[in-house]
């Protein structure tokens, strides 16, 4: 097992060397001159002389990769063009924020995903099944922005019972130890702010969790079912054990491969950053940081942006294949 | 003479599917005895399996249901007892052997952990003692490295191998009536034999009563005293394993032995029932064997037979008549 982790970690290496190359290829793809693009149609040639001289783009281009590299590899990731901030001090506050709302909304769609999909596959068409198949096949299909648009509507405008924008109270600053504010509000023993964090996070929780819920349910549901037929359930039955632990501790542990392969997937998509949902919602997360630095072409941001999505979404599905292992022992790690 | 335990009267299973209701098991009795071993034959779809899961309470429900007669385990009937009453004596009173061994065990869980659960859930054993009796019981069934296949996957065990463990698991509560079905039909030759001089030498050695269900009546001979033939879901031949041998009195069991296998004989051909099993509810009227029977005669084909006899009862019109 340790030295399967190994393998696979030093596998990872040319996978991630491939992502910079097509990372930094993006930029290089962009018709025209970056610097022009840059500095706008009214740049002067000797500006754009200057800039090209001072981002390095007039060496040949396997240099400046490896200049490229060198610097992410030592953290440096470059500034801003709209603002001239530096881009790795940035980054880490708004990951967090999306770290967080992905984590509260997987919480809720592995928890709310499986119970539901168990429960449909042990009353297989009861009516909680059909209910709950229904919802799904609804969840899918939801246009997101729709949902959360409609949470804010009934929740924050109607009923007036929770915040609809943004990680905390215009009037409120979270000191930042980790980023992670439900974290750090209580390493600071601010337990009202903790409360307002919460409240905060509840709707675009939600919104988010939909989709991978729905996923999470049906997949566990079709799962379970071909499991509670198989003939070891039957022996599990004949020993006189007791329907809810036949399904809660043994087959749930043999129908979790493909739920785990759809939570990993889902888990990187959340992570990859929910571009509309932090929108509706206001959240400073990656995808919103990602979706402004388009919108005013900061070519910088927009490259370690996608760099750092990917980064982790290769990393979610290396711990995911670690975690199969847990689940089947005829999975074999050599 | 030693006491009944389990008795099976009239029990009638039907599985109610979109065709209609199909009754798999019309109407079987026979009772098993404190320590013996009864056979019960017949061929494949004769309703073997739905007995046994009857008995067990574990159809697949629906479409699975039991719509006559009774199951009496220590005169208790168990037909229709209430799930809570049935996880007590399954495993711990009554044990299973499925027909399939391959398939039977959890991939996923350690043979130990699969072992100690029904003694877990019915005997209230310490944890050291647990692993002591698992150990205990796979030596029992003949398994070398014990210790090491508690730690084991299914995966990494043969079918016979798997076979012993799950007839560990049956005996883990020390069961009164222990059901095995077909235990051995998946298996090859060699691991058959020594799979029923295992079953042969629990039986003697704990005095658990066993049925064992077969499709083999070589097999039956082996190990039984009594027999129990079904066709069709429903018995046709019922006795002692050597009288029926000698004289059997449905043509349907002559043709199960004339179609065993013989080393010695030079016949080029060995003789098969013609025909198959009817569908279960297919036939309206008359003898269920008479489409296949060598002895049909007019009455046959309108008027069923009954069960009768004493120690040796059969369900034949030819028989009664030379009776
Ligand atoms: N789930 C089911 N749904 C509908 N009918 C069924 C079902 N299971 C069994 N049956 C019917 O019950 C009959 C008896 O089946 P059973 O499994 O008891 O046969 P068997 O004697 O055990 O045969 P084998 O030697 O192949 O195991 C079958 O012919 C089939 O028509
Ligand atoms: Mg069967």
């Amino acid at each position: 097992m340790l030295s399967y982790s190994v393998k696979r970690l030093l596998m990872l290496v040319p996978v991630l060397l491939g992502m910079t190359i097509i990372v930094f290829a993006i930029i290089h793809a962009i018709p025209g001159n970056p610097a022009l693009t840059i500095l706008g149609t009214k740049a002067t040639p000797e500006a754009i002389h200057n800039l090209n001289q001072s981002l390095g783009l007039d060496q040949p281009l396997y240099v400046q990769y490896f200049t490229y590299l060198k610097n992410i590899l030592s953290g440096h990731l470059g500034t801003s063009i709209q603002d001239n901030t530096s881009i790795a001090s940035e980054i880490w506050p708004h990951l967090a924020a999306t770290i967080e709302l992905s984590f509260v909304a997987m919480v809720i769609a592995v928890v709310v995903g499986i119970n539901a999909g168990i429960i449909s596959a042990w009353k297989q068409n009861s009516v909680f099944d059909y209910a709950a198949m229904i919802i799904a096949l609804i969840g899918v299909s939801m246009p997101i922005f729709w949902l959360g648009l409609l949470e804010q509507w009934a929740f924050s405008v109607k009923l007036n019972w929770l915040p609809s924008i943004g990680r905390t109270d215009i009037i409120t600053t979270v000191q930042p130890i980790t980023n992670l504010y439900l974290i750090d509000t209580l390493l600071e023993g601010q337990f009202a702010q903790f409360w307002m964090v919460v409240r905060h996070l509840i709707l675009p929780a939600i919104a988010l969790a939909t989709i991978p819920t729905a996923i999470i349910a049906r997949m566990t549901r079709s799962s379970m079912l071909e499991v509670l037929k198989s003939d070891y359930i039957r022996t599990a039955k004949a020993k006189g054990e007791h329907m809810f632990w036949i399904v809660y501790k043994y087959a749930l542990k043999n129908a979790f491969i493909p739920i785990l392969t759809v939570i990993g997937l889902q888990t990187g998509l959340l992570l990859g950053g929910a571009i509309l949902t932090e929108t509706i919602f206001g959240w400073p997360g990656i995808g919103l940081y990602v979706y402004n630095a388009i919108q005013y072409r900061d070519y910088p941001v927009i490259q370690s942006g996608i760099l750092v999505i990917s980064f982790i979404f290769v990393m979610v599905n290396f711990i995911t294949d670690l975690l199969y292992g847990l689940f089947d022992p005829r999975i074999k790690y050599r | 003479m030693s006491e009944t335990i389990l008795e099976v009267k009239g029990l009638k299973t039907s599985f109610f599917t979109d065709d209609g209701e199909v009754p798999a098991v019309d109407g079987i009795n026979f009772s098993v005895n404190e320590g013996e071993i009864l056979g019960i034959v017949g061929e494949s779809g004769c309703g073997k399996s739905v007995t046994s899961l009857s008995i067990m309470g574990l159809l697949p429900s629906p479409p699975g249901k039991i719509v006559g007669g009774q199951i009496l385990y220590k005169g208790e009937d168990i037909s229709h007892a209430k799930e809570s009453r049935m996880r007590k004596l399954r495993g711990n009173d009554i044990a299973m052997i499925f027909q399939e061994p391959m398939t039977s065990l959890n991939p996923v869980f350690t043979i130990g952990e699969q072992l100690t659960e029904a003694i877990r859930l019915h005997n209230h054993l310490p944890k050291k003692e647990l692993e002591s009796r698992a150990e205990e019981l796979l030596k029992m069934v003949g398994l070398p490295r014990a210790r090491e296949l508690l730690k084991e996957y299914p995966h990494e065990l043969s079918g016979g191998m798997r076979q012993r463990v799950m007839i560990a698991i049956a005996m883990s509560c020390d069961p009164k009536v222990l059901i095995a079905d077909e235990p051995t039909t998946a298996l090859d030759v060699t691991i058959q034999a020594q799979i029923l001089d295992l079953m042969a030498k629990l039986n003697r050695e704990t005095h658990t009563a066993i049925i064992l269900i077969t499709h083999d009546l070589g097999v039956v001979a082996q190990v039984c005293k009594r027999v129990v033939v079904m066709y069709a879901g429903k018995v046709v031949e019922e006795g002692d394993v050597r009288d029926i041998f000698n004289h059997p009195s449905h043509p349907y069991t002559e043709g199960l032995i004339r179609s065993i296998p013989d080393l010695y004989s030079k016949k080029e051909k060995l003789y098969t029932i013609k025909g198959s099993v009817p569908k279960p509810g297919s036939i309206k009227q008359g003898c269920l064997f008479a489409p296949r029977c060598d002895y049909v005669m007019d009455k046959c084909w309108t008027n069923a037979p009954e069960l009768v006899g004493d120690s040796h009862k059969s369900r034949c019109f030819l028989h009664q008549e030379q009776a």
